[in-house]
């Protein structure tokens, strides 16, 4: 890749915060670093990527609006991660995790494990027991 | 412990957040590296396609040798001695690294992305690899080195805290390094060659379908089947995959090949073998074939590919990067030692 074909296809992905770096040939024919603000297949993959979990987000909410699952289940889903890793940071097995994703399981939580998810998926607890409407 | 420290440490942008840790640790230390020279002497360069372990369903493609090795070869082909430091409790690991701070030295970490607040959002995935390096601290603030970036970045105390101890694949419980030995007089010529034929043989020689050069035929067999095996969308979504691990922050463009390449030439002066040269040119094109490559599985995950671009015809290009890979590293592999 010469350094002028080094894309600059922006798809605000960096939110203008910086560029990245590629390698590239310039005009001697030496490697150089040549900033670059994205290239589409990259744009792409990474929108596909999020659009999956977009996906994934909203079928928990509506799961949670209709009574199917706890509001827990949603906030896991936004902060990306499984019952599997939920429970490693909050030191529990994941077959408890998942409990706690049913409206009856979340029902049970005392303040104290309440405030500890919150802590976990970087809510207030108040957050935590609602989802967006 | 005083309530600031700022440790003159100079921060130069880097493609891939392990060589660019390394290369301005280095540099810090009187050791000057660049970025594409500490790949090199790391034999940070692979190919890898893992059927069998899944990232979310997807299998894993892998253009580097696993995260933390490039550190380990590199310092053992330079003679550098690393201090590393794993914590059981977060407020340990932030008063080890006030105390690292205040020596005056700046200190290697490792995060997870996800909880870097200064990231841009698209990228904050849960990932617990990414290397950076604290030089500093202004009340309950860090000065942060972090390679993929410009200039420097701030973050607050609980958030690198967390950040530190993110859990996951793996659980990186704190990872703190620093070098505690730099030789004023390594042999940087020798510990590239080194690097290089090591590259080299793992590339040709691991005797696994899956690894080295023979890895990239075995995943074009794959893809292959892909839309029949996977259906349409997850077929869509693993391209999407491949292009994202061989393009996204952190390679430097066609997944590292281009790095590799600078490597190269930059070795072909050091060593004073002009061959080496003639071998990154080489590099180039096969790191514009990956290129052509990850531009037409684009294509095909926005469904904008015209009918003359298939699964069928990616796995072909495939197999021709394949080819022409073997045969550099077999090239390479011939290099003498000395």
């Amino acid at each position: 890749m010469k350094k002028e074909e080094v894309p600059q296809d922006d798809a605000n992905m960096l939110e203008g915060k910086f560029r990245v770096v590629k390698y590239a040939l310039n005009e001697k024919g030496e490697y150089e670093k040549v900033p670059s603000v994205g290239w589409e297949p990259e744009n792409t993959a990474l929108e596909q990527a999020w659009d999956l979990i977009h996906e994934k987000v909203e079928a928990a909410r509506q799961a949670v609006i209709t009574g199917k699952l706890s509001p827990l289940a949603y906030h896991m889903e936004k902060n990306m991660m499984d019952a599997g890793l939920l429970g490693k940071h909050m030191g529990l097995p994941t077959r408890k995790v998942k409990r706690h994703l049913e409206p009856t399981g979340f029902a049970t939580l005392d303040a104290a494990t309440l405030q500890r998810y919150a802590d976990a998926l970087q809510l207030t607890v108040a957050e935590l027991q609602h989802v967006p409407r | 412990m005083s309530n600031s420290v700022v440790i003159p440490f100079e921060h130069q942008q880097s493609a891939h957040c392990e060589t660019g840790v390394l290369s301005n640790l280095m540099r810090f230390h009187g050791m000057r590296v660049s970025e594409p020279m500490a790949f090199g002497i790391g034999s940070g360069l692979f190919y890898s396609h893992m059927p069998f372990i899944k990232l979310n369903g997807i299998p894993v493609t892998s253009y580097r040798i696993l995260p933390g090795h490039i550190f380990k070869r590199f310092s053992r082909n330079m003679g550098v001695e690393m201090r590393r430091i794993k914590f059981r409790d977060p407020r340990e690991a932030m008063d080890e690294l006030d105390r690292t701070l205040d020596k005056g030295l700046p200190a290697g970490m490792l995060t997870s992305v996800f909880y870097l607040p200064y990231l841009p959002k698209a990228f904050r995935f849960h990932f617990n690899g990414h290397n950076i390096v604290v030089f500093g601290r202004e009340g309950d603030e860090y000065l942060v080195s972090d390679p993929v970036m410009e200039t420097p970045a701030r973050i607050h105390r609980t958030a690198l805290m967390r950040a530190r101890f993110a859990k996951g694949m793996p659980d990186i419980k704190g990872r703190m390094y620093y070098p505690v030995r730099v030789p004023g007089d390594a042999d940087t010529a020798a510990a590239a060659i080194k690097g290089l034929r090591r590259t080299a043989r793992d590339m040709v020689n691991t005797p696994i379908s899956m690894f080295g050069a023979k890895g990239i035929p075995y995943l074009a067999g794959k893809l292959r089947n892909y839309e029949r095996k996977l259906g349409e969308k997850d077929a869509r979504l693993a391209l999407g995959n491949l292009i994202r691990m061989q393009e996204e922050i952190g390679t430097g463009g066609a997944g590292f090949r281009f790095m590799f390449a600078a490597f190269l030439q930059e070795a072909a002066t050091l060593t004073g073998k002009p061959a080496l040269r003639e071998h990154a040119l080489t590099m180039t094109r096969i790191g514009d074939a990956w290129r052509d490559f990850a531009f037409d599985a684009g294509r095909v995950c926005k469904a904008r590919a015209t009918a003359d671009i298939t699964y069928d015809t990616l796995a072909d290009k495939l197999v021709a990067i394949g080819r022409q890979e073997t045969a550099l590293f077999k090239e390479l592999a011939r290099i003498p030692k000395a």
